[in-house]
């Protein structure tokens, strides 16, 4: 892809910067011009807002790919999913921080900012949206470290001190 | 010092691996060079992460936690040695993918593993001059030892992002100041795959001296001594540097609790005292005193002096994920997905 043209993109690759139409509410990614919902088509011009997603959704469907596309080799095997996000628009993404077995239709994701790809080792490298398995509060415990680091000898040295 | 912290965030790959698998591939006995250096297992970012996405993820917590405007931010400084572009900056990228872009200054700071501190001074100075509203400061790293060199059981990823301002501090800034010399210790020539480090002078002309002499100028010129302060966060090249250092100034193991995070994600570099400042915070209650003295090869230290408000006990921080996740999370991975993921391995060209 042109550097130009993925930094024309980049307020959606970046911040998923959609559209939505004042007349009807219906949200559009990537933006649209006019309203194809409103019944007159007309009726949605000029009234069509930049809008910004969440980037919060679900998982509708997805694929596990073994044979990479160029530029992500290293990543097989990886995830793409179809995901709806909670404004409405279905954006496709890879889904990262996840084994494969651990997708499925219905899983909570939130957008995350990865690199997407390099023009090899000396060009521009393209940044974006991926998709994560959004956090489940209960991985995220408040407490002491962890018992096997405090049993190590500098800890021990520490607690003799 | 009106300025003081107003939100902040940390951000930590996923992958992990330990001294152990390390030692495994270079003949040497991994578990006991873990021991002595006090680290279980350092962090490994994806192939698709870099310092940039790291920033990015780091400050769009800060951002949510502090319910901030990314529009009213006037500057944004990321500290890092492992910038993805020799020349084009991080900041830039991280601007524009929060959306603080266009009407602000940015640029990259590099001072080895203190270029995120640094930051942080630099934004006191524009947000206590009120040139801007919000300052932002990062210190991230995604940086390598050379494969089988003593750097590569604790070199490790992750990075953690502080926004400074006037308004809802969290943590006020009481005092900071600096202590630089022209110290050989830790280099990484133009061009050059893996930094290169003076072995042993590392530590007691380099590490300790430039600590130790910082932190005993700021408690002269705060008047304070360790038992003034509830908490301490020393730069973590490893689990032992910041410990011993604690004993030699006289902290105690329960004033360096909560600031010590390197035994589980490793060394951070730029993000390592700034990642233990944010596990601080992420336990801290109001009107606690702080102290945070972080070290950078070449080299210099910047020490603050710091105390919590009793805003922190008011600050969301249902965004993002707290510290302590990432030192209790992560997947462990064999030397060999690591190499893939550092680009360890010559693949053919393209």
């Amino acid at each position: 892809m042109s550097i130009a043209r993925f930094w024309r993109e980049t307020p959606r690759r970046y911040n998923l910067g959609g559209s939505k139409c004042t007349a009807c509410g219906t949200v559009y990614f990537p933006p649209r011009p006019v309203c194809p919902h409103c019944t007159h088509h007309r009726q949605s011009i000029e009234k069509m807002v930049p809008f910004q997603l969440s980037g919060s959704g679900e998982v509708v469907s997805y694929t596990v790919v073994h044979e990479a596309a160029e530029g992500f080799e290293m990543q097989v095997p990886y995830v793409v999913a179809l995901v709806k996000t909670d404004e409405g628009p279905v954006l496709t993404g890879q889904v990262v921080d996840v084994e494969p077995d651990g997708v499925a239709i219905g899983l909570r994701v939130r957008a995350t900012f990865r690199k997407l790809r390099e023009e090899g080792q000396a060009g521009v490298i393209h940044y974006g949206y991926k998709f994560a398995p959004v956090d489940d509060p209960d991985r995220a415990p408040r407490g002491p470290p962890m018992a096997e680091v405090r049993a190590a000898p500098a800890a021990t040295d520490r607690a003799s001190a | 010092m009106e300025a003081g912290i107003v939100s902040y965030g940390a951000y930590v790959p996923r992958y992990r691996i330990t001294p152990k698998e390390i030692g495994r591939v270079w003949g040497s006995d991994g578990e006991s060079v873990g021991q002595g250096l006090n680290v279980v297992r350092k962090s490994v970012p994806a192939p698709d992460e870099d310092t940039i996405t790291i920033s990015t993820e780091a400050l769009r917590t800060a951002l949510a936690r502090g319910g901030i405007d990314p529009q009213q931010i006037g500057a944004v400084y990321v500290g890092s040695e492992s910038h993805p572009y020799a020349v084009k900056p991080t900041a830039t990228v991280v601007a524009q993918a929060v959306g603080a872009t266009p009407n602000l200054t940015a640029a990259d700071f590099e001072f080895a593993c203190k270029a995120g501190t640094a930051a942080i001074q630099t934004c006191l100075g524009l947000v206590g001059a009120e040139m801007v509203r919000y300052g932002v400061a990062i210190g991230t790293d995604t940086s390598q030892g050379a494969p089988g060199d003593a750097l590569e059981y604790s070199a490790s990823a992750g990075g953690a992002a502080f926004v400074i301002g006037r308004e809802k501090v969290i943590c006020r800034v009481l005092r900071t100041l600096s202590y630089t010399t022209d110290t050989p210790d830790f280099w990484r020539r133009e061009g050059q795959r893996y930094p290169s480090h003076s072995g042993r002078f590392t530590g007691e002309p380099a590490y300790f001296r430039h600590v130790t002499e910082c932190a005993r100028m700021l408690f002269e010129a705060s008047g304070t001594s360790p038992k003034d302060y509830a908490h301490v966060v020393f730069h973590q090249p490893n689990g032992k540097f910041p410990q011993r250092v604690g004993k030699q100034l006289g902290f105690t193991e329960a004033q360096m609790r909560w600031g010590l995070v390197t035994p589980y994600i490793g060394n951070t570099y730029s993000g390592a005292a700034l990642i233990g400042l944010a596990n601080v915070l992420d336990h801290a209650g109001p009107n606690e005193r702080v102290l945070v003295v972080g070290y950078g090869s070449g080299a210099g230290s910047d020490a603050f002096d710091l105390e919590t408000t009793d805003a922190l006990s008011r600050f969301e921080r249902n965004h993002g994920r707290p510290v302590q996740y990432y030192l209790e999370n992560g997947v462990e991975i064999p030397y060999a997905v690591y190499a893939k993921f550092r680009g360890k391995i010559r693949m053919a060209e393209n």
